[in-house]
């Protein structure tokens, strides 16, 4: 007799479609903005049109007679009870936190920020009404210029500051004791590279815009918002405006996207509540397009400061970066740390003795910025490899050749760097030299050679970027230690329903990454039961009451992780029962496939689903034993898992027009063992799109007032599938060690290594060209102008510094450099 | 966002139309796809008082064959006009054109007169119009005109109609035998307005460019033709078309802006130039 295996297939590593997607695409899901509640007014926000300005009277009584209108607050009406905008993270014991408040209350300090709210019966009814608000401003000057920001005697954004900078962090790894002293490596450098990179400002642009509805209740609220932290919006509602935290009730609904976009306690939440209880009525706000792109927080926003310093024959020995980084206005909830999760990335893959990381924190009149996709690590990234490939032209070295003589090869791991971090695995020898093959990279440098002898009107270039990052946000001491407001950990239960299907609660809340699809695959493996027979239950913290929520390519290497070791209880408790059905020893027990056996004696077994029978009809259970296999964990992780990769990009440069085309990208990533290749694929591809778009298309720019002028879809160009290439994703698996699944993050991955590898493929391409440097994103026109400039404009920089940040554009960035 | 209220009036003839745009006064204001102006009523950057839909003249919708020219509907979708067999006879320079236009889903609802009466120098159908030297019937309370293209774009969105005049049709000259053209648009993402364009039209006669006439967009406040390079091209053989190309910004003063400052706009013309009019004679 030949023995069967009747387990099911593994569901982990299985390319599964998302389950969430026919709701997710077709629209024909609950969004925030889709639902209502018996009696609901709705919200309309007036915004101030000034950077900087004191607001010297508001008259909203014109507004208060309009048809429909129900009531009209300014800032006056909720000075003594809104609080502030909660900041959740000091990252010094000095920061300079002058407070958030959510309608402004007498001075205003960007251009977007909220001055007055209308409430009316219709949406329309509350927009006509904004216009019959008067209101007059003193104008201040706006700071726009963080360089400008930080000199003595500067405007200050804020009356109750003595200076823009909020905080100076520091780290330096002699004396952490992490490395040898920054300042010998400094002195003794053989060779030395030094550049200035701007990383622009970008702008999230989540495809649905923030909404929330509020429905008051008794000494509480229950809240709808379209948020990545329901949880955590829980609790801040409740500290910020003295609610009890039992009777907050958060929900997040299906949330069409947020990029990080969506992680801050939102002005427009708080108001929204703050409304909802003085009327005691049910509200709604759902953002306009236009007010998203001006008002929801954005990302990036760095002067970064770099040397780099070796020995001549390539050994990296020393690394020394400063920050300056844009808060903008205020400081939203992770704001500060974002900059910060940088420190811990510059040294990237590389075994660099001496590192110091200084950034300071400033206030500019601009909106204010926060976490976007990779949040810190894609600053760092860039910084890093955009400044190994000038050292290798410094050196005179091949840039891959220097990548690998000093980055950690596979057997050093476990290592732990300057920074102070452990990486726990990975094979930065297997992906580059998979993705090499995989792009043909000698036959396209032969190419490039061709072109440049035949002076080819379109010319090649070829970028690198090797990456890695931490992710799944955190193991709770480490945040503690960086002085964050909460821990890192995350929640998961099991229900098991009487007829064998499953409920699995976690508190990681989705907002498009494929949890429902992702989660499932892992339960089915664990306890043996179908894909089908899952439910992820998420979201609300009435059901899904404890939870850190999802960013940071968090989900699955905490949340999933909290998971299995929930699985592994509801095991173990079932096996009493199963031991109790088949009079057997527990010990004697054998688990797979969904099903309990006593070892060596095949034919009696009692499933899970016997088991969760069993209980709930609840007449023939051991002694001592509940009725109830169901089981919780919470876990907290006790390191960061590494995920890496390499990526190719091979770029074609008219250098008539300076146009840009990706010819080809290749990218070999390595998240540790998969659970769905076809969400990492997505995951990867969308990173790109977003990584390449700082590249070559997106920036968030200011006008001389502190307008923003890309404040529509026109001037902010966002790229369309029909600008990218075919990418080509392949991965290698070098499993984590540090969580029981071998799991890496990915949700960040795209972001963060792709832009270094475009614009080092365009700066490969235009170095004859006497060209050393490109500002982002790398337009046609600051293409050309590099190419017919020499390197000496501002649009294409050089070694010599930027004039500054500004974006302005009135002195133009075709402009020689000042 | 929501436009301010406004009187919302959907005559079925054009002389409906004509009375209605007459009725509604100074701030009466004509719908047709709303691709531009629906935009601008959200932003609240404009209070009509009255819109006119177009929407339901079927006379305004459509092409046909009129002997020498052929006629376009004011009306007539910008998909229609791409997929029309009368216009991909005559006047494939415009349905080439019409594909640069935004996305399907702007395309199918944006017409052809709409583009052209709103006047955005940004937008490729002026300077394709100018090249191919069509003329735009205008309907008002005094009745019927016609406007050479030439005499059409007045300024920065702006027109030769009167506020009271309904666009109607627009009468696009058939192109003899050896005229062969091309559409060149420079912008940075797929789905965005030019940042310069050039429609180029090229008559061919024993081997060397008889005629040529070019028309450029984003160069100025108003599409322009590039008359130097026509004149250098006329009579000229294709190996001279980089040298006369180097005068398409002859006499150009184009915007600067996030796109792109009015020097790189001046070169673009050129190198464009150069390339729609050796991809219009085929090399
Ligand atoms: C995302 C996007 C991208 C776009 N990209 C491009 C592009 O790349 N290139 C391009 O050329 N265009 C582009 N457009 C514009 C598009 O071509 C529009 O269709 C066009 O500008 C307006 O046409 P419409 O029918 O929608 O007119 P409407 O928006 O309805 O009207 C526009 C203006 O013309 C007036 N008007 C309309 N019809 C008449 C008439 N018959 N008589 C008198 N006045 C009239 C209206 O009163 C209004 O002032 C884009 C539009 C969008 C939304």
């Amino acid at each position: 007799m030949t023995a069967v295996d009747e387990r099911p297939e593994a569901e982990i590593g299985k390319a599964r479609r998302r389950k969430e997607d026919a709701h997710l695409i077709t629209g024909r899901t609950r969004w925030t903005d889709n639902l209502s509640v018996p009696g609901m007014l709705h919200l309309a926000m007036l915004r101030s049109p000034m950077a900087h300005a004191t607001i010297t009277s508001i008259d909203p009584t014109d507004a208060r007679s309009r048809p429909g209108v129900v009531a009209v607050f300014t800032g006056a009406d909720f000075k003594d009870v809104q609080g502030n905008v909660p900041c959740a993270w000091p990252v010094t014991p000095d920061m300079v936190n002058p407070g958030a408040p959510s309608l402004a209350v007498d001075q205003v300090n960007f251009a977007g920020e909220c001055v007055a709210v209308v409430v009316a019966r219709s949406k329309a009814e509350a927009q006509d009404a904004l216009e019959g608000i008067d209101i007059e401003y003193e104008p201040l000057p706006p700071v726009l210029d963080m360089d400008q920001a930080v000199k003595d005697g500067a405007t200050l954004v804020h009356p109750n500051t003595e200076s823009n900078r909020s905080y100076t962090w520091v780290f330096e790894s002699g004396a952490a004791g992490t490395g040898a002293p920054i300042d010998d490596a400094l002195r003794d450098a053989e060779v030395t590279v030094s550049r200035r990179f701007v990383q622009q400002r970008l702008i999230p642009a989540f495809m649905e815009p923030r909404a929330v509805m509020v429905e008051p209740s008794g000494e509480g609220v229950t809240v709808w918002s379209a948020t990545q932290i329901p949880h955590i919006l829980r609790v801040m509602l409740a500290l910020t405006l003295g609610l009890p935290e039992h009777k907050v009730r958060v929900i997040a609904p299906d949330v069409g996207g947020g990029f990080g976009g969506k992680i801050p306690v939102t002005p427009e939440e708080i108001i929204s509540v703050l409304v909802a209880r003085r009327l005691n009525k049910p509200v709604k706000y759902t953002e306009s397009r236009s007010e998203s792109l001006m008002a929801a927080h954005h990302g990036r926003d760095q002067l970064q400061d770099i040397t780099i310093t070796a020995t001549r024959d390539g050994t990296v020995t020393g690394l020394d970066v400063h920050l300056l980084a844009d808060m903008g206005a205020y400081l939203r909830l992770v704001g500060p740390g974002v900059p910060i999760l940088g420190a811990f990335m510059y040294n990237a893959i590389y075994k660099i003795p001496a590192y110091r990381f200084v950034c300071e924190g400033i206030f500019t009149t601009k909106t204010p910025t926060d976490a976007y996709r990779g949040a810190g690590r894609p600053e760092a990234t860039f910084a890093i490899e955009r400044i190994m490939d000038e050292l290798a032209v410094e050196l005179g070295m091949d840039p891959m050749e220097l990548r690998r003589k000093n980055w950690i090869k596979h057997e050093e791991f476990p290592f732990t760097t300057v920074a102070g971090l452990t990486y726990d695995s990975g094979n930065y020898e297997a992906a580059t030299d998979k993705a090499l093959e995989l792009i043909g990279w000698n036959d396209l440098r032969a190419e490039q050679q061709e072109r440049r002898d035949s002076n080819d009107p379109v010319q090649l270039g070829l970028g690198i970027s090797t990456f890695t990052e931490m992710c799944g946000l955190a193991p709770s001491r480490v945040l503690g230690s960086l002085s964050y407001g909460a821990g890192g950990w995350e929640h998961a239960a099991i229900r098991m329903l009487p007829t064998g299907k499953v409920e699995v609660v976690t508190g990681a809340s989705p907002h498009g990454q494929g949890h429902e699809t992702a989660f499932a695959q892992i339960v089915a493996d664990k306890l043996g039961v179908a894909f089908e027979d899952v439910e992820l239950i998420h979201g609300d913290t009435a059901s899904s009451h404890k939870g850190l929520d999802t960013y940071g390519s968090r989900s699955l290497a905490v949340g999933g992780i909290a998971i299995v070791n929930a699985a592994d209880k509801v095991i173990e408790k079932a096996r009493k029962i199963a031991a109790h059905l088949l009079e057997a020893n527990e010990a004697d027990l054998e688990f797979s496939g969904g099903k309990f056996r006593v070892a060596g004696s095949p034919g009696s077994e009692v499933g899970i689903a016997d088991a969760a029978l069993a209980v709930f009809a609840a007449h023939n259970l051991p002694d001592g034993v509940e009725p109830s296999i169901d089981a919780e964990a919470t876990y907290d992780p006790e390191n960061f898992s590494f995920p890496h990769g390499t990526h190719l990009c091979a770029v074609e440069i008219d250098t008539e027009t300076g146009m840009t085309k990706i010819r080809k990208y290749v990218c070999v990533d390595d998240v540790g063992t998969p659970i769905n290749p076809l969400i990492i694929e997505g995951q990867v591809h969308g990173g790109l799109a977003q990584g390449i778009a700082q590249a070559l298309f997106e920036e968030a720019v200011y006008d001389d007032a502190g307008n923003l002028t890309t404040g529509t879809f026109v001037d902010y160009t966002l790229p369309s599938a029909a600008d990218l290439p075919s990418f080509t994703t392949e991965r290698t698996e070098t499993p984590s060690t540090t969580n029981p699944l071998g799991v890496k993050g990915v949700g960040e991955a795209g972001t963060i290594a792709s832009t270094p590898a475009v614009v080092n493929a365009i700066v490969d391409a235009l170095r004859p060209f006497g060209v050393n440097d490109i500002r982002m994103p790398a337009t046609p026109e600051r293409v050309w102008r590099a190419i017919h400039g020499g390197g000496k404009h501002r649009a294409a920089g050089g070694t010599t510094a930027y004039g500054g940040a500004s974006t302005s554009t009135s002195d133009g960035d075709g402009g020689d450099l000042q | 966002m929501i436009p301010a209220p406004f009187e919302y009036v959907r005559p079925s003839s054009v002389a409906e139309a004509v009375s209605a745009i007459g009725a509604a006064g100074e701030d009466g204001k004509i719908l047709a796809g709303g691709q531009s102006l629906i935009p601008v009523l959200r932003l609240r950057l404009a209070y009509p008082t009255t819109l006119v839909d177009l929407g339901r003249v079927a006379e305004m919708q459509g092409v046909r064959d009129d002997g020498d020219a052929i006629v376009i509907g004011a009306m007539t979708t910008h998909h229609d006009v791409m997929h029309d067999p009368l216009v991909a006879e005559h006047a494939p320079l415009i349905a080439q054109a019409t594909g640069t236009i935004a996305d399907p889903q702007v395309r199918h609802r944006g017409t052809f007169g709409g583009a052209l009466s709103h006047a955005d120098p940004a937008g490729d159908l002026g300077a394709v119009a100018l090249a191919l030297g069509c003329e735009f019937v205008a309907s008002g309370p005094g009745g019927e005109r016609r406007i050479a293209a030439s005499e059409f774009f007045h300024d920065y969105l702006t027109t030769a109609l009167a506020p009271d005049e309904v666009l109607t049709q627009v009468r696009v000259p058939k192109l003899g035998a050896g005229w062969s053209s091309h559409y060149e648009k420079f912008n940075r993402v797929a789905q965005a307005w030019s940042i310069v364009g050039v429609a180029a039209l090229v008559r061919r006669d024993n081997g060397s460019i008889a005629e040529a006439r070019i028309g450029l967009t984003n160069m100025g406040s108003t599409p322009v033709r590039a008359a130097a390079v026509e004149s250098a091209l006329a009579g000229a053989d294709v190996g001279s078309v980089a040298a006369a190309a180097e005068h398409a910004a002859d006499g150009t003063n184009p915007p600067s802006d996030l796109s792109g400052q009015a020097d790189y706009r001046q070169h673009l013309a050129r190198v464009l130039t150069k390339r729609a009019v050796l991809a219009a004679v085929g090399s």
